[in-house]
């Protein structure tokens, strides 16, 4: 009988073990699924996670892939460590690519240096904007954040659709839905040349730095803290839950929309029916993955970015369906979570004869 | 106004909405035990390609619509270990799901994209279905419509009637009291899911097998997120889980109506309008804080374990 | 084993890592006995009825009911045997009816809903208890819950019924019912097993009593036939101090003002205020009794400024009104709180002391320019586990480690050290053993000393009259008027626990404090 028995302190040290098995376990679950549908699985586990970055420009790749991700989830860590749910990165960020391409598209023939800047400032603000709307629900009218950022997800979809059928549409373009491509006034420059590696990268790791001072050396960083751990606590103490709450919220969904503009304005070029393959819910996953922690979500981020490259190669070279990326994502993911119990419980095998050794209780509360 | 148009609305809401009737009312007995799953979107798309592979092979429909629900509770049971033993958050527990269940169905089902089965025949009820207007709605409809009646009437008579559902509803309030007075805590979580999960699938497989019918990735388009704003819509209360249901069903076919009507919209601007039905009914419901909380079960998605 | 005794629990030893709570523990009820259990917090009582009732197996020992061994593997065996048990948590679902709650506990045994409906409220009556099984548990007072509690037992034929700290929520005006209605039962045989600390109800009631001290047997006795003096010294030992001894002290100048004070229910289940009056002065300490539920919580909530009313100038610190301010700013006025709840609320569990330090003393120096000053703040929880005397290796432990008694030294310690001019506390030694409870008065009293207002919230009678200059009650969000405390004798302050401010005072002889109280 296995049986779980609750530790005196959370375990500091299986809290950074945790996501290493869970990625374990999801690399042994892979290789059985290969072998059990015919591949070799070896080679499929290579094709997955080490083709991809064998030269110099799948590792720019992995970057291009990455940073989007990245910026998304770092707002995203903000948001869970106030326990805010907000699965709307996704939406957040194609409603950014919209208002980055609406300004951008005005900008075609010209040479203006401010032409970039708006650019990026128009997605940051549709971000911020989009996630607003979830905060003005759920601060005023006292909705539930996961169901309204889900349902503005599947609206931003549909803006999207209308924004490239209509007003965005090419005029010149044949009838396609697709924007106008972009002016190199409102592209991301390359950083390297020959690669697709664009400014974006900086703005990640100026996000990683800036969210990481701002959670753990700040006193508002602190109440945020606070106030996901308990939010009575965080009442009495009289830190300001809606200034809190709206504010990741709106941080976050500032990073999601800037993360849509870079795709507009970078690899993309343009404004197309699809600028993002999930990236929003993958930068959950890698949220979770990465502890809320920036470093840990800069690596888990790293991997998801691998993950998606992988599994395109793998479409291509070995004729893996694409989806095989979602399982494991969610593998990933239910991994995680089951690791995560040995943070606060310990595993205990019970054998019959075995005298049984039962955790410490505190005993002064007893009369 | 043509009656015959009012007469076809009707009975395309209620098959529209049927999908939706299903998961609401299996995740509502879910959360009655004071457990939150968001994992719809995956066990719906697992319960349609499931059903839809299986009815492709050996072309029987009770076949396919039972190995779906199978599937269905497979799925759960999955989120039920994770979330009720392992004791991890709910909310990220489901998530997993939704996402796993995507990518899988994907999986599976990429072989089949484009196939055609033998789709659910309509069961009409002899004699009935020539009433105007209501006929057609009520009498001439699929099995699983007639099944998802069932349900929510057996459901709601297990809850008002029956010991068992009293410890339901006790346990969603408080599972720690339950335990001490030696209620099956576990146990009727557990079942509590499972009935989700076999509800979600053979939602996901009336999708596939009789509404669309065909099977293509993520064809679920959000319908289990609904779902799950709909219990909330329903206050918990099995009576109105129909109504919320066919209200967004109504809401799901508007591009229809429009066409039926000849009004010109963007095809685009309507698809968003059952997802802003949502959010507005969920706005509606959510001002009046006391009210939702008289029937939102204490306990729901919070985590509990033996030894608190 | 002869049929001499009801219940006999014999060498009964229970181990966990770090103590021994019960060690070789015997006790012997009589047919018919009311039996005192008698011990401080922490002595082992609640762990010995765990034993009795199946929850806990114990490592050693043997049980006899009415002479035959039992086999006790979970409670549902204890109450076949006809053993009932109101512990001190009720169990008791709020969105069921009484009936509903009934049903489900007693499973099988409660037979159709009608006739359970009807053998409630004719049982309920017959013991004096009356109750309606059709109201939901929500709308029941504390004192009605625990009758369900009760009743729920008395629908078994037991023949043993075990009350585990009864009286803690009840008005004195409950407690005599209460005692009624065990005296009905002990005429038809049926044994009580009386848990408490309170030494007047045992000697009151009482036939026989154990008393337990660091998990051992310290004594037997016939509590008519003692002082509570020397059944304390049972209680404690020969080096704990024990004094009726206390100092009190008059207020000058009003710091909290509290005019026409009426709040509206925010949450489902609260008891708005209505029209209270009452000021706290400086250097005094003011003491509101009240069963749980009267509107204790929402006149913290109002206090602290964790329920902000707008547009109402009710509440002055000092001239300053405060309605509308949040938590923070009345902090700054002087404002320091210390809520019933610790791990939560009080303190953040999952956050080690260090940052619960932080949590409400920020404004002492601990923020530069919107940066947390991390060496100052260690320093902060040094200091205050040091001078309070909290037991723990190092201010990294996390809140939840800690025993209740040294979290409510370290939040006391972190509100007191702020310097406030008004401290605001409710329940302060619930639950905390006695070393604690005497440091944590101690610490109060000298801050009053020092020209602070306290206003203490507290169900517990004996502390409010041992520390309190003043004292009144609440109830159905009502305030008494409040007077000093060695003016208000025991039944006084019990009518108006009950509601009933307009009570002769005149009338009253009976003692004026209660005795017993352990320092």
């Amino acid at each position: 009988m296995i049986k779980l028995e609750p530790r005196v302190e959370r375990s500091k040290s299986w809290s950074y073990l945790s996501p290493v098995l869970a990625i374990l376990l999801t690399l042994i679950t892979g290789y059985v699924v290969f072998a059990l549908l015919g591949h070799d699985p070896l080679n499929a586990l290579y094709t997955l996670l080490v083709a991809p970055i064998a030269d110099w420009y799948g590792v720019t790749e992995l970057l291009v892939m990455t940073t989007p991700i990245l910026l998304c989830a770092y707002g995203l860590a903000l948001c869970y460590k106030a326990s805010v749910w907000n699965i709307g990165a996704e939406g957040q960020l194609l409603i950014g690519g919209v208002c980055a391409s609406a300004v951008a598209v005005n900008f075609v023939d010209s040479t203006s240096a401010f032409a970039l800047p708006l650019t990026l400032l128009a997605g940051i603000a549709g971000g911020m904007l989009w996630a607003g709307l979830a905060a003005f629900m759920k601060l005023r009218l006292n909705t539930n954040e996961i169901l309204v950022t889900i349902m503005l997800n599947y609206i931003a979809v549909n803006v999207l659709l209308w924004a490239v059928h209509g007003p965005l549409k090419d005029p010149h373009g044949y009838n396609f839905p697709e924007s106008a491509l972009f002016g190199d006034s409102t592209l991301l420059p390359v950083i390297f040349d020959g690669t697709r590696l664009h400014l974006g990268l900086a703005f990640a790791l100026l996000a990683l730095c800036a969210t990481w001072v701002f959670i753990s050396k700040t006193f508002v960083g602190f109440q945020i803290q606070v106030l996901g751990l308990d939010a009575s606590a965080a009442k009495m103490a009289g830190y300001k839950r809606a200034f809190l709450i709206a504010g990741v919220l709106v941080i976050s969904g500032g990073l999601a929309g800037l993360a849509g503009a870079g795709e507009v304005a970078g690899p993309i070029g343009q404004l197309v029916p699809q600028i993002s393959p999930g990236y929003g819910y993958a930068a959950i996953i890698v949220a979770f993955l990465g502890r809320l922690h920036p470093l840990g979500i800069t690596l888990a981020g790293l991997l998801m970015g691998l993950i998606y490259m992988g599994g395109e190669m793998a479409q291509i070279n070995i004729g893996l369906p694409n989806a095989i990326i979602g399982i494991f994502q969610g593998l990933m993911l239910f991994y995680l979570l089951s690791c995560d119990v040995l943070i606060g419980y310990r595993i205990k095998l019970s054998l019959p004869f075995k005298q049984q050794k039962t955790q410490l209780t505190p005993i002064a509360q007893e009369s | 106004m043509d009656l015959e148009v009012i007469t076809n609305i009707l009975y395309a809401t209620i098959r529209t909405g049927t999908p939706l009737l299903l998961v609401a009312l299996g995740e509502m007995v879910c959360e009655k035990s004071g457990t939150l799953n968001l994992g719809q979107e995956g066990m719906m798309l697992l319960g349609a390609v499931a059903g839809f592979i299986t009815m492709y092979q050996c072309d029987n429909l009770l076949i396919g619509f039972s190995v779906a629900a199978l599937v269905g509770i497979m799925a759960s049971l999955v989120f039920a270990f994770v979330a009720l033993n392992l004791n991890a958050s709910q909310v990220a527990a489901g998530l997993a799901l939704t996402i796993f269940g995507t990518g899988l169905s994907a999986f599976l089902g990429a072989d089949y994209e484009g196939k055609t089965i033998n789709a659910l025949p309509t069961l009409a009820i002899a004699g009935f279905e020539h009433i105007p207007v209501l006929g057609k709605a009520l009498f001439s409809q699929d099995a699983i419509v007639y099944l998802s009646w069932a349900l929510v009437l057996g459901a709601y008579l297990f809850f008002k009637h029956h010991r068992a559902g009293l410890a339901v509803r006790a346990i969603g309030e408080n599972p720690g009291v339950g335990n001490n007075l030696g209620l099956p805590v576990m146990r009727t979580r557990y079942l509590a899911v499972m009935f989700g999960g076999a509800l979600a699938g053979i939602a996901g497989a009336y999708l596939s097998l009789a509404y669309t019918p065909l099977w293509t990735q993520n064809m679920t388009s959000g319908r289990g997120w609904i779902a799950l704003a709909l219990v909330v819509f329903a206050s918990w209360r099995i009576e109105r889980v129909m109504l919320g249901a066919y209200l967004f069903g109504f809401a799901s076919i508007m591009h229809l109506v429009a066409q039926a009507f000849g009004l010109a919209v963007d095809s685009n601007l309507l698809a968003m309008l059952p997802y802003g039905a949502t959010l507005i009914v969920l706005i509606m419901l959510s001002k009046n804080k006391q009210k939702l909380k008289m029937y939102e079960p204490m306990w729901l998605g919070k985590p509990w374990h033996k030894g608190h | 084993m002869d049929n001499k005794y009801r219940l006999t629990m014999q060498g009964m030893t229970k181990h966990y890592p770090g103590c021994i709570a019960n060690d070789g523990v015997t006790i012997k009820i009589k047919h018919g006995e009311v039996h005192a259990l008698l011990g401080e917090n922490g002595a082992g009582k609640s762990t010995l009825m765990k034993m009795l009732y199946g929850v806990v197996k114990p490592d050693q020992g043997d049980m006899f009911f009415n002479g035959r061994v039992m086999n006790i593997k979970e409670p549902a065996d204890a109450r076949e045997l006809g053993i009932g048990m109101v512990f001190q948590h009720f169990s008791l679902f709020e969105t069921l009816t009484v009936a509903q709650n009934i049903a489900l506990a007693l499973g099988d045994l409660a037979g159709h809903s009608s006739s359970l409906a009807s053998r409630i409220s004719k049982t309920s009556a017959r013991y004096g208890m009356p109750l309606d099984p059709h109201r939901l548990v929500s709308t029941l007072s504390t004192g009605e819950r625990q009758r369900v509690e009760i009743v729920r037992c008395l629908l078994l034929d037991i023949q043993l019924l075990i009350l585990d700290e009864p009286t803690s929520v009840l008005t004195p005006q409950e407690v005599d019912a209460l005692f009624k209605t065990l005296h009905s039962l002990k005429k038809e045989g049926c044994s009580v097993l009386f848990i408490s600390h309170k030494l007047h109800e045992v000697i009151e009631l009482c036939d026989s009593a154990t008393i337990l001290r660091g998990g051992k047997v310290s004594g037997h006795c016939i509590p008519k036939n003692e002082t509570s003096e020397s059944i304390a010294r049972l209680m404690v030992g020969d080096s704990t101090p024990i004094s009726n001894q206390t100092r009190r002290a008059r207020g000058a100048g009003d710091f909290l003002t509290v005019n026409n004070l009426s709040t509206n229910a925010q949450a489902l289940f609260d008891t708005p205020l209505k029209n209270i009056n009452f000021a706290v002065q400086q250097g005094e300490i003011v003491g509101i009794a009240g069963v749980a539920g009267n509107g204790q919580e929402e006149l913290l909530k109002a206090l602290s400024g964790e329920e902000i009313q707008e547009n109402s100038s009710a509440i002055k610190f000092k001239n300053t009104v405060v309605d509308a301010l949040c938590p923070l700013k009345r902090r700054r006025l002087g404002l320091a709180c210390v809520p019933e709840d610790r791990l939560g609320r009080g303190a953040v569990p999952d956050m080690d002391l260090a940052q619960n330090a932080l949590l409400t003393s920020f404004d002492s120096g601990l923020v530069k320019n919107g940066f947390l000053v991390k060496q100052k703040i260690s320093q902060l929880a040094d200091k205050i586990i040091k001078k309070y005397k909290v037991k723990t290796p190092s201010n990294r432990t996390h809140a939840l480690s800690l025993s209740g008694g040294n979290l409510q030294k370290f939040i006391i310690g972190r509100e007191v050290e702020q310097n406030p001019q008004l401290l605001v506390m409710s329940h302060p030694t619930w639950g905390v053993d006695i070393g604690a409870q005497v440091a944590i008065h101690e610490a109060i009293l000298t801050l009053r000393d020092e020209g602070c207002a306290v206003l203490v919230i507290s169900e517990d009678l004996d502390e409010l009259y041992k520390i309190c200059d003043r004292i009144g009650a609440i109830c159905d969000g009502k305030l008494s008027p409040i007077l000093d405390t060695d003016c208000v004798p025991l039944v006084q302050l019990g009518q108006w626990m009950a509601g009933d401010f307009n009570h002769d005072l005149k009338n009253n002889t009976t003692q004026i404090t209660p005795q017993g109280a352990l320092a």
